[in-house]
């Protein structure tokens, strides 16, 4: 393999302590977690106002950021990363954590989606969850959330990221498993659980290497001296982050989650598995920037990730019916579009952001609006019972038409600037990727239009005693702010401003010429997806759309239907070994120890002067086994040391 | 001959004399105050020889004085055969906060409508007219101090020992009182009385092998003392193998009593079947004093040898967090649960072990693995007798209610034990923001900077699988529909809960704000030599 990118200047993180309006970073946290803590301990003394107090907290904490943000643009390009020490966390020798804030432009731009689109899913979360008994809770997990949404993007060390990193994953196996009368839901809950412990294991791992390597945790201290350190150790590095990215931002191998996380009511899902969390993995590349720029073959596989997933997602979201599931598929495809821009380096960094903001907006609108669609069909997310719902919901269909045209890349919406550059950069860099994100596009055009058709235009084909209504403006506002989002976030790339914003956090790329000009690869892509439009048009659009998912269909679909086998393919080469190792140990645990025990007292009573005989033959297996781990012991040492 | 007086120092001492002092004196107590008032007297007796001697324990530590020009401060005592150094004076300060908590957990008596968890009587046979009659008449077995008492002074002993001798002795001494204690239960009395014959006989057989490697180290060195070990270690290249399976054996005897894999399975069936106030005190004391004395050992006598005790320490701390955390996941009783929980626990320790020593070895400022043991033993010490104490307050009619089931739905009945409960285990499940993260994150490091790295490895992974079924029981309190009979939380005496209060509130701040008690422990310094 050949280094996709040459290294080019790798900045240093070094803030400048926080002073004036700066000092109040730590109000950014510290509001969401306030509100947390009262709405979930305060009971139900709190139930009547407590969705607006959890409103209310989500939304100081955006006027906080609007204003450290304007604060950034105030000051010079060198001057633009500030840090806060709250208070030394662990301190003992070398080990010295501090509970650490840094802001710089990278957060600022993360802190500004995570709390306005925090904000505006609250507020429309009042009206979606209205008549829940378990409002108040709801609420409460959403704070906690976002609380650990930006303590994860503000920490200026890997530890304090690490707490974020899992206070978003318990807040979003609480909201997951909401609605946990339903056994889905339950289980749905349990494996995001399980897969991203997975990937947290990667995570700790590469904490504990870096400790050991560099001697700190924080940022500035590796970004400082990471050049010092061995290929062998930055790749090892680089690897181990990619496996907690991939855990957190659903890539493959570790996906199998993110279809099953759609059990969570829609705002869940259009905060943390669309616009915010999932995409934490993404920030986590970006952010050690100074890691993977010096280890070229953890980039190469972070790209290689990047390309199956974005394509895999691609595939799904072809094949499900549910209205939900196809979007999380689109999610998990664009995500591998913002790792696929990560992965290739400096060149990338600016673009994968780009992106990951532009679909944070475009993605929540289209979830909430499904979730608006949802409120008027019953609950139905079935997309076969849909079917021109256009008339009944206005406001909803224009906006999620907003949404659509952005994420196909309509020319002038913000997804077309923002999917054109990485597929640009990705042709420049190497042209199987980029092909493969060409390739992903068109699909992208395909699916999103099936979905279009089947939900807004086509024939009805509702249920019986589904009465289609426009929601309440509660909940069509914020679809009308995050529209006008999807349609105008392109504006951040006029005179390429994200890019030099961002260069201070992630440097500045020398230009590569693109193997064609700019405006012809851009003119491909519109090609490409116009293509994937209109397959659409004819295979969904022009055909009668079935109530029953058809059986007799290709092998291709089938395999899409069944997630592409991951279920099974988990299932086969860990699920299954484990359980049988458990078992295993289980009845060895029974057979030499447990048996009689666990039955408790009245077992005891009952079985009476029989067990005491048989509680004999119990010490006798004890006293073997640790017969046994005397010659393990004593032979591990022979053997060791005079073999 | 000519009879040279021994030369004692009180001075630094004192400590371990108050406790077994008091120990006597309560069987003095036993033998001549009437039934009715020893109990006040007894609880009144321990906990004051505790505090004192915790006291004493303080002014001893700041009152000792560097040792040559090493990290190590303190000096060798009673005749050569005690230490009193830093890492020992820590440790004496862990047993005794341990012991406080215990002893709270011992004389707590509204639980039980008045009187103690332990039995009435415990010479007469379970189920018969003689037991009836002890507790109608409310008898109780106010014995539990003294032994307690003389428990605590073995714990003390064992760390201190400076030579193979007095560290059996020291192991006796303190196991004997606990194996009367785990069988002195006032309910499942026979349960009671099994894990405490099964403890008995299994501890007897490991003291076996741990007297039969004194023999042979003591064969190879020519002498029981530690230093003059080690320097035959460092010097005697011949009968490496008498050495090698010396050393094993008595590894043998301290992997026994901290319950390390494969010498664990005793630790299930003594935690369920021993009073679970005992249990607590167990549970943290045992523990914290078998790892002193292994540490001291294994660094002290045997540690310019390190690298042929290294691999077997490696399969040991694979093994036994493996199967703690494994089996962990497949119980179905709470009291079960936290036993291979603390299974798992010991193998996080021995990770800690693994770690480089000695200051001396370190570059400036670098944690020792000695630090990053003793904060992880203080950081589960609180934890686990916090939530054995909870144990002991959820209960329905036939006395604690230890199967999983009683427990559904427990956080909607009663949030506030229920939210402990559940802040211990997170805090054993090692979530940041808890102590016992902080303790993971401790002795994780010290392996990693020795090159453990495959050990650190599994770590993750099993602490990863212990989260799971930490996680499960919490959702089993919070989330599920309780379905019959359920236990409750009974009110108890400020004892308990105030044990629980502290617990909660130094977990809580050992994670927030860890800094002073590590300092602490560094500031214990190196063992002397």
């Amino acid at each position: 393999m050949y280094a996709l990118t040459e290294s080019a200047h790798i900045p240093v993180v070094d803030p400048s302590s926080a002073d004036g309006v700066f000092s109040l970073m730590w109000l950014v946290i510290a509001l969401p977690l306030a509100g947390a803590a009262l709405l979930l301990l305060g009971g139900r003394l709190t139930d009547r106002w407590g969705h607006l107090l959890g409103t209310a907290t989500s939304a100081g904490s955006f006027v906080v950021s609007l204003l450290l943000f304007f604060q950034l643009l105030g000051r010079e390009e060198g001057d633009r990363q500030i840090s806060q020490e709250l208070y030394t966390w662990i301190h003992v020798g070398d080990l010295d954590v501090g509970m650490d804030l840094l802001y710089d432009p990278l957060s600022a731009l993360f802190l500004l989606l995570i709390t306005g689109v925090g904000t505006l899913i609250h507020v429309y979360s009042i009206g979606y969850m209205s008549h829940d008994p378990r409002r108040r809770r709801f609420f409460g997990y959403l704070n906690l959330f976002v609380a650990a949404m930006l303590m994860l993007v503000m920490s200026e060390n890997y530890v304090g990221l690490f707490l974020g990193w899992e206070g978003v994953g318990l807040a979003s196996y609480l909201l997951i498993g909401f609605w946990q009368h339903k056994p889905t839901a339950a289980a749905a809950a349990k494996k995001a659980f399980v897969m991203n412990r997975i990937g947290d294991t990667g995570m700790a791992l590469a904490i504990f290497l870096f400790f050991v390597t560099f001697g700190t945790t924080s940022f500035s201290g590796i970004s400082e001296v990471a050049s010092g350190a061995s290929d062998n150790t930055l790749n090892a590095l680089g690897l181990l982050l990619l496996l907690g990215a991939c855990g957190k931002s659903a890539q493959v191998p570790l996906q199998a989650w993110l279809l099953d996380a759609m059990e969570g009511p829609t705002p869940v899902s259009a905060l943390i598995h669309a616009a915010t969390m999932v995409t934490a993995g993404v920030y986590l590349i970006v952010r050690s920037n100074f890691v993977f720029e010096l280890a070229p073959a953890a980039q190469t596989m972070v790209v290689i990730v990047a390309a199956v997933t974005l394509l895999w997602g691609a595939v799904l979201g072809c094949a499900k019916d549910d209205i939900k599931k196809a979007l999380a598929g689109s999610t998990m495809s664009q995500i591998g579009y913002m790792m696929l821009a990560a992965g290739l380096g400096t060149a990338g960094y600016a673009f994968a952001i780009f992106h990951l903001l532009t679909h944070g907006f475009f993605k929540a609108n289209m979830f909430l609006g499904a979730g608006s669609v949802m409120h008027g069909m019953n609950d139905d997310v079935d997309m076969r019972r849909y079917g021109a719902v256009l008339h009944a919901m206005p406001v909803t269909f224009l906006t999620f038409s907003m949404g659509y045209l952005a994420i196909i890349g309509f020319p002038g919406f913000s997804g077309f600037w923002s999917k054109d550059k990485i597929i640009e950069v990705a042709l420049t860099e190497n042209w199987i990727v980029g092909l493969a994100a060409l390739l992903g596009a068109g699909i992208t055009g395909f699916y999103m239009t099936r979905l279009m058709l089947m939900t807004f235009f086509t024939n009805k084909r509702w249920k019986e005693d589904v009465h289609p209504h426009e929601s309440p403006s509660v909940m069509t506002v914020p679809l009308i702010v995050l529209a006008a989002l999807s349609v105008l976030a392109g504006v951040l790339l006029l005179g390429d401003w994200i890019v030099d914003w961002l260069a201070p956090v992630v440097g500045h790329a020398e230009h590569h010429e693109p193997p064609l000009p700019a405006l012809v690869i851009t003119g491909i892509v519109v090609l490409v997806v116009a293509t994937g439009v209109a397959a659409a048009w004819f295979l969904v659009g022009k055909r009668e759309i079935a109530l029953t998912p058809p059986q007799d269909v290709s092998f291709a679909t089938r395999a899409a239907r069944a997630d592409l086998y991951g279920d099974a393919i988990n299932e086969g080469l860990v699920v299954t070994p484990g359980r049988h190792l458990v078992s295993g140990l289980l009845t060895f645990d029974r057979s030499g120890a447990d048996g009689f025990f666990t039955g408790g007292a009245s077992a005891v009573a009952a079985i009476g002067g029989q067990l005491r005989k048989v509680q004999n033959g119990y010490v006798r297996s004890y006293a073997l086994s640790v017969l046994a781990g005397v010659l393990l012991v004593v032979v591990a040492l022979l053997v060791v040391n005079l073999a | 001959m000519e009879f040279v007086k021994p030369t004692i120092e009180y001075a630094e001492l004192w400590p371990i004399l108050v406790v077994f002092g008091a120990a006597c004196l309560g069987v003095v107590v036993e033998a001549f105050l009437p039934r009715e008032r020893r109990h006040l007297t007894q609880v009144i007796l321990a906990g004051a020889g505790l505090v004192a001697a915790l006291v004493g324990t303080v002014i001893v530590g700041t009152g000792l004085t560097s040792l040559g020009d090493g990290a190590a401060r303190g000096l060798i005592g009673g005749e050569g055969t005690l230490v009193i150094d830093g890492p020992t004076v820590y440790l004496w300060g862990l047993v005794l906060v341990f012991a406080i908590g215990g002893v709270a957990l011992f004389a707590e008596r509204r639980l039980e409508g008045g009187v103690s968890a332990f039995s009435g009587q415990a010479a007469a046979l379970p189920g018969t007219e003689a037991e009836r009659q002890a507790s109608a008449r409310g008898l109780d077995h106010t014995e539990v101090y003294p032994l307690l008492m003389f428990a605590v002074g073995g714990m003390m002993l064992f760390p201190a020992s400076n030579d193979l001798l007095t560290m059996f002795v020291a192991l006796e001494v303190l196991s004997l009182p606990l194996y009367l204690l785990c069988g002195l239960a006032r309910r499942r009395r026979l349960l009671s009385q099994e894990a405490a014959l099964k403890y008995f006989l299994l501890g007897a057989f490991s003291s076996a092998f741990f007297l039969y490697g004194v023999a042979l180290v003591y064969g190879f060195a020519g002498s029981m003392q530690f230093a003059e070990i080690n320097e035959a270690v460092r010097n005697d290249v011949d009968n490496e193998a008498m050495l090698l399976i010396g050393m094993g054996m008595i590894a043998v005897g301290l992997l026994f009593k901290v319950g390390a894999a494969p010498f664990q399975s005793w630790t299930p069936d003594v935690y369920q079947g021993a009073p679970t106030a005992v249990t607590a005190f167990m549970a943290a004391c045992t523990k914290v004093a078998a790892f002193g004395a292994m540490l001291r050992l294994f660094y002290v006598a045997f540690g310019s040898d390190r690298w042929s005790w290294q691999p077997m320490m490696w399969v040991v701390a694979i093994l036994t967090m493996l199967v703690g955390a494994v089996l962990a996941i497949v119980q179905t009783d709470v009291k079960r649960m936290l036993a291979y929980s603390s299974v798992s626990h010991t193998g996080f320790v021995l990770t800690g072990v693994l770690g480089v020593q000695a200051s001396s070895e370190l570059a400036e400022g670098q944690v020792s693995s000695l630090v990053a043991v003793l904060f992880y033993l203080t950081t589960y010490g609180f934890s686990v007798v916090g939530a054995f104490a909870v144990v002991t307050l959820v209960r329905d009619s036939a006395g604690e209610a230890t199967a999983f089931p009683r427990w559904a739905g427990l956080g909607r009945r009663s949030p506030l034990v229920a939210g402990a409960f559940a802040f211990f285990l997170l805090s054993m499940a090692g979530i940041p923001l808890t102590s016992g993260f902080v303790g993971k994150w401790a002795v994780f490091t010290v392996a990693m900077s020795a090159g453990a790295w495959p050990v650190v490895l599994v770590a993750i992974v099993a602490s990863i699988a212990a989260v799971y079924f930490y996680i499960r029981h919490i959702r089993l309190m919070f989330f599920t529909e309780p379905e019959g009979d359920v236990a409750a939380v009974t009110r108890s005496s400020p004892l308990t809960s105030v044990t629980i209060g502290v617990c909660v509130l130094a977990t809580f701040v050992l994670g927030i704000v860890p800094g002073p008690v590590l300092d602490l422990a560094t500031n214990a310094g190196d063992f002397i030599r």
